[in-house]
């Protein structure tokens, strides 16, 4: 099962960028069909059986068109922000537990390069938004980076929550806890932290703040900013940003999977495998599009209060909680 | 500090609700037509443009071209000739012809009518890329129909 160094990092590199790719391409048919069928409509259905051919119709539009850089536009920027939005998603793949044998690279830091690769996706759209010159760009990096600074605070909050139970930043070493059945999931550690499936519901909430998806997607508000950020962009490079959407999405359930469900572990604690982890990935996925179809979206104000006001003081809350529980209780 | 937590709950769940409620219809089969390939059932009572009802006895036209439509017509789309044929006792059209470009599908043509030879047709697909297929001429129309179904008049 072990190639040689270069192999495997090779075969790694190649995996996740295969992975990505197909993610990418293919959960955008996912979201066009699942808003079709929350909606009792059919979908995509005309390229290929069920539109599954869709995506590649779609890559080859983006990738025949011109990419315009507007005048006045920072051109460097412009033509960076792309690649700096695609970039953060890609490295946190390095780090993923997607099996007990299967991540690229084990770090005793996986956690925290995870958490830190995720918030350059910021500074991509802010970038796109500034370089664009174009006013609901820039009211839309605006929105992104406080929306991001107000969503990174309970992100964080919960994350050391878990950190103060599990011990370490390592990502497989999470899940090696989490092994023997769904009761020794963190997310229904019960006797550690009543409140733990509460700090789940803010870890998701906050996922959703940090990919900006409806309800949160005030970086793209359509019906007030045109689109937001991306407005400018033509042809591959708002490709590369709806990617890098999707990407983040992965990401972003991919952690949730491995911190809080247990990641690779079977709920019955036994036939553990990569296929347990693809399963909750992709129910969490479809949670997200899910919810995408379900509610309007928030208010700026609305968004940042339910950070400000109730997220914080919840996510303080228990993980004061969590201390006082692990100091106490636990010899 | 227990009404802001009940207010939290209350909104939770409400958000649950609403979830619950959008993964139902998920489940549903979808309720819109794919319209080229699928359509729905045309109302009887739709008004698309005019045409001429057959006798259900001769399979013939009921107009007897008394020109009663073509001067009830605000808009002056319809033009009729009719002779009186050897045998017959009343005149039967040689032409009868409507300009749908013009016309406003009032139905002042069918209330005219003195013999109610006139109908709306439930044809709806009328998207076209020239005029030409507008100008529409009914006696022709009325034998296309009386070819593709004919009455126990006109078989035996």
């Amino acid at each position: 099962m072990t190639l040689p160094e270069p192999y495997r990092l090779a075969a790694f590199v190649l995996g996740a960028l295969a992975f990505v790719g197909l993610n990418a391409a293919y959960l955008v048919w996912v979201e066009r069909k699942g808003a079709a069928r929350f909606q009792r409509r059919p979908g995509p259905t005309e390229v290929g059986p069920e539109g599954l051919l869709q995506p590649i119709a779609d890559a080859i539009k983006l990738l025949s068109k011109q990419v315009i850089v507007p005048p006045g536009a920072d051109a460097l920027l412009f033509r960076l922000a792309p690649a700096v939005v695609m970039a953060p998603a890609l490295m946190t793949f390095a780090v993923l537990p997607f099996g007990a044998h299967l991540t690229a690279r084990p770090m005793s830091v996986g956690l925290l390069l995870a958490v830190a690769f995720g918030s350059i996706n910021v500074m991509a759209i802010l970038l796109g938004g500034w370089a664009s010159r174009n006013k609901y760009a820039i009211i839309s990096a605006a929105r992104v980076v406080s929306q991001n600074v107000a969503y990174e605070i309970p992100l964080l909050l919960v994350v050391i929550t878990l950190l103060m139970i599990t011990g370490t930043l390592d990502l497989s070493e999470i899940v090696r806890q989490q092994a023997g059945g769904f009761w020794r999931w963190n997310v229904f550690k019960l006797w550690v932290n009543p409140l733990m499936p509460v700090t789940f519901v803010i870890f998701f909430i906050c996922l959703l703040a940090e990919t900006n998806r409806a309800p949160f997607d005030m970086a793209e508000a359509e019906s007030e900013l045109v689109a937001g950020a991306f407005t400018e962009y033509a042809g591959m490079g708002f490709g590369v940003f709806f990617m890098a959407e999707y990407a983040n999405i992965v990401v972003g359930c991919a952690l949730a999977t491995a911190l809080f469900l247990g990641g690779w572990q079977s709920p019955f604690g036994i036939g553990s495998g990569v296929g347990w982890f693809l399963l909750k990935l992709y129910l969490l996925i479809f949670t997200v599009v899910w919810i995408r179809w379900t509610f309007p979206r928030t208010q700026f104000y609305g968004l940042l209060n339910l950070s400000w006001k109730i997220l914080i003081p919840i996510s303080l809350g228990t993980l004061g909680l969590t201390s006082v529980l692990l100091k106490f209780i636990r010899p | 500090m227990k009404t802001p937590l009940r207010e939290l709950w209350t909104g939770f769940r409400s958000l649950l609700t609403g979830m619950r409620v959008t993964l139902t219809q998920f489940f549903k089969p979808p309720v819109t037509v794919p319209y080229p390939y699928a359509t729905l059932p045309i109302p009887e009572r739709y008004r698309g443009h005019i045409e001429l009802v057959r006798d259900p006895e001769t399979g013939m036209s009921l107009c007897v071209a008394c020109k009663s439509c073509e001067k009830a017509c605000p808009s002056g789309c319809i033009v009729v000739e009719g002779i009186k044929r050897e045998g017959d006792k009343k005149k039967s059209p040689t032409v009868f012809t409507v300009d749908f470009t013009r016309c406003s599908l009032c139905g002042s043509c069918v209330e005219v009518c003195p013999t109610e030879a006139l109908r709306f047709s439930r044809r709806y697909n009328l998207a076209g890329t020239d005029r030409e297929a507008y100008f529409l001429d009914l006696l022709k129309r009325l034998q296309a129909q009386a070819a593709s179904t004919p009455t126990p008049a006109t078989k035996a």
